[in-house]
């Protein structure tokens, strides 16, 4: 296949070149084991450390806060059972809400098993918590608040900085799971009180297998990989040098570039939404209009299936994602759709797209332009289609 | 995911469509579980199926083996159409992943469906035919909703 639109950089992004060279000699040339005496691998320390001062400058935060991790579900996991130990003698009670990344949602229900309770806070139908309903949820044991920054699938942006003050004033910790928002968006730990955040290297076009977890200095929190000293004794095991500096690369370009990108896909997005709502009939934006992630777009489509319309898609050379049960081999489509309040049969028929800084209107023509086709096609051949048309035939006879 | 048979029943699904006032008419599924099946078929006086068509809401499994059950239903007679089971579906598109079986399921169901709908118009008994268990009115409330 020739063509190739890929939007669906929420899934993972392209590493970009300037990252993979960065990496490269990490693997041939500096190999060596940073915890080493002899100088030529113990100055891998020094580099880590240099790239811990990179990502802790992008959040305002301490070079020692930064812990770097397998990637953003480690460091969810890591943040809510370690914190959750760590702080049950003050409580068992965690605040999330119901349209968290499963990293978090099973964690959650992990802990459940092991007699935490959890709060799990209904979004409105953009998808946005409501502080006033995170502070009505806190008890006296209340241990932690996790709200995530940006919602992977509509990108809606919580209200951060409002539920961290809450947080604060209540003495609560707050973690954010920040994968899709870091380096996309800008994020400060102090001004929004953050007292952990997770953030992934593959998804601002860094490297796979490799993130971090902020976690602000006096926080208690247990170590989650038990094993040698490396990362302050809180998280084992050799450091992934070549992922920690395609991390730090990866931040400081994505940091550097955040305003235009911002910009620029902002403006994109919101002329791939205008036309699909113009020359799509049945069609529903998911998520906020405003207080949305550049990059996102996403979509249901009445009467038809997403599995369905991703193949056609695929066909054409468009790569996208759906929040319907058949991509993910459960009969249930997305929690986030359904917390949402769509019904069942259309949140199986929602289509999200995420773009990046390559991808171009003309793109974007192309793709409203398959799109159009291949929705009228699937709902002609919709039995949903079939009675809602003769629905409205009727009705139209009757008046 | 899917073999090449699937991914052509897919592409260029066979016997797409609506049959006028045809002898029976079967629709099984739910949209709660993202898949509707419809099977028209066109009967003649010595019970033979002259013509079959479908119109599907679902993944592209549930297309395709809607499709590949209409090509193996079209000229049979009743009888014959009953012996087109799941298995016999799945075997014809080379298999289905383990997730998709239940849409050749539903596909065995919506031809039994159209077949007793046929068989209480006409008064007969057809040998071995159950009265369809899924519905897809158990949804119908909730596809009143419109964007």
């Amino acid at each position: 296949m020739e063509k190739l639109i890929y939007l669906d950089n929420a899934a993972t992004t392209k590493t970009s070149p300037e990252v993979v060279n960065a990496m490269l000699p990490y693997f041939t040339e500096h190999f060596g084991n940073p915890s080493s005496v002899y100088g030529f691998a113990a100055a891998n320390k020094e580099v880590i450390t240099k790239q811990r001062e990179i990502i802790a400058g992008v959040l305002g935060a301490k070079a020692n806060e930064i812990y770097f991790t397998a990637g953003g579900t480690e460091s969810d996991n890591w943040a809510l059972t370690a914190t959750a130990e760590a702080y049950e003698s003050k409580g068992k009670h965690i605040i999330t809400s119901k349209i968290e990344h499963h990293a978090i949602l099973h964690t959650c229900e992990y802990l459940e098993k092991r007699g935490y309770e959890v709060t799990y806070l209904d979004v409105d139908e953009n998808g946005l918590v409501d502080p006033k309903a995170v502070e009505a949820a806190i008890r006296p044991d209340t241990i932690l608040i996790s709200i995530m920054f940006a919602n992977n699938e509509i990108g809606t942006i919580e209200p951060i900085a409002e539920i961290g003050r809450i947080a604060h004033e209540h003495g609560v910790l707050f973690h954010t799971d920040a994968v899709q928002a870091f380096a996309h968006v800008p994020i400060n730990v102090d001004e929004c009180n953050i007292d952990m955040l997770s953030a992934s290297g593959h998804k601002l076009n860094g490297p796979k297998g490799i993130g971090f977890l902020y976690i602000r200095k006096g926080v208690k929190i247990r170590s989650f990989i038990h094993g040698g000293a490396q990362e302050r004794k809180r998280r084992a095991g050799t450091e992934n040098v070549p992922g920690i500096v395609g991390l730090g690369k990866a931040v400081e370009l994505a940091a550097a570039s955040m305003k235009e990108r911002m910009d620029y896909e902002t403006e994109l997005r919101d002329y791939l939404i205008s036309r699909i709502e113009k020359e799509i009939p049945y069609c529903r934006l998911n998520g906020d209009r405003v207080k949305r992630l550049p990059n996102n777009v996403n979509f249901s489509f009445q009467f038809i299936e997403g599995e369905s319309l991703l193949i056609m898609l695929d066909m054409k050379g468009i790569c996208a994602s759906s929040g319907s049960a058949c991509t993910s081999g459960s009969l249930d489509p997305s929690h986030v759709l359904l917390a949402i309040g769509l019904p069942h049969e259309i949140a199986h028929g929602s289509l999200r797209m995420t773009l990046d800084e390559e991808t171009t209107k003309d793109d974007l023509d192309y793709v409203v332009d398959n799109l159009k086709e291949i929705v009228a096609q699937l709902r002609s051949m919709s039995p949903l289609y079939e009675d809602f048309v003769k629905k409205q035939e009727k009705n139209k006879t009757e008046a | 995911m899917y073999t090449e048979k699937v991914m052509d029943h897919f592409q260029h699904p066979r016997n797409v469509g609506e049959i006028e006032n045809a002898s029976g008419v079967g629709t099984v599924g739910n949209a709660k579980c993202g898949d509707i099946m419809r099977i028209y078929l066109d009967i003649d006086e010595n019970q033979i199926i002259r013509d079959v068509k479908f119109k599907t809401f679902g993944c592209g499994a549930a297309v395709a083996t809607s499709s590949m059950a209409t090509e193996l239903v079209k000229g049979k007679n009743i009888q014959e159409a009953m012996q087109v089971t799941n298995k016999a579906v799945m075997e014809a598109l080379d298999g289905l992943p383990p997730v998709k079986v239940h849409c050749s399921l539903l596909a065995e169901e919506a031809i039994h469906a159209a077949l007793w709908d046929y068989a209480e118009k006409n008064g007969i008994k057809i040998e071995g035919l159950e009265k369809p268990k899924s519905d897809i009115h158990e949804g119908e409330e909730e596809e009143e909703e419109e964007y």
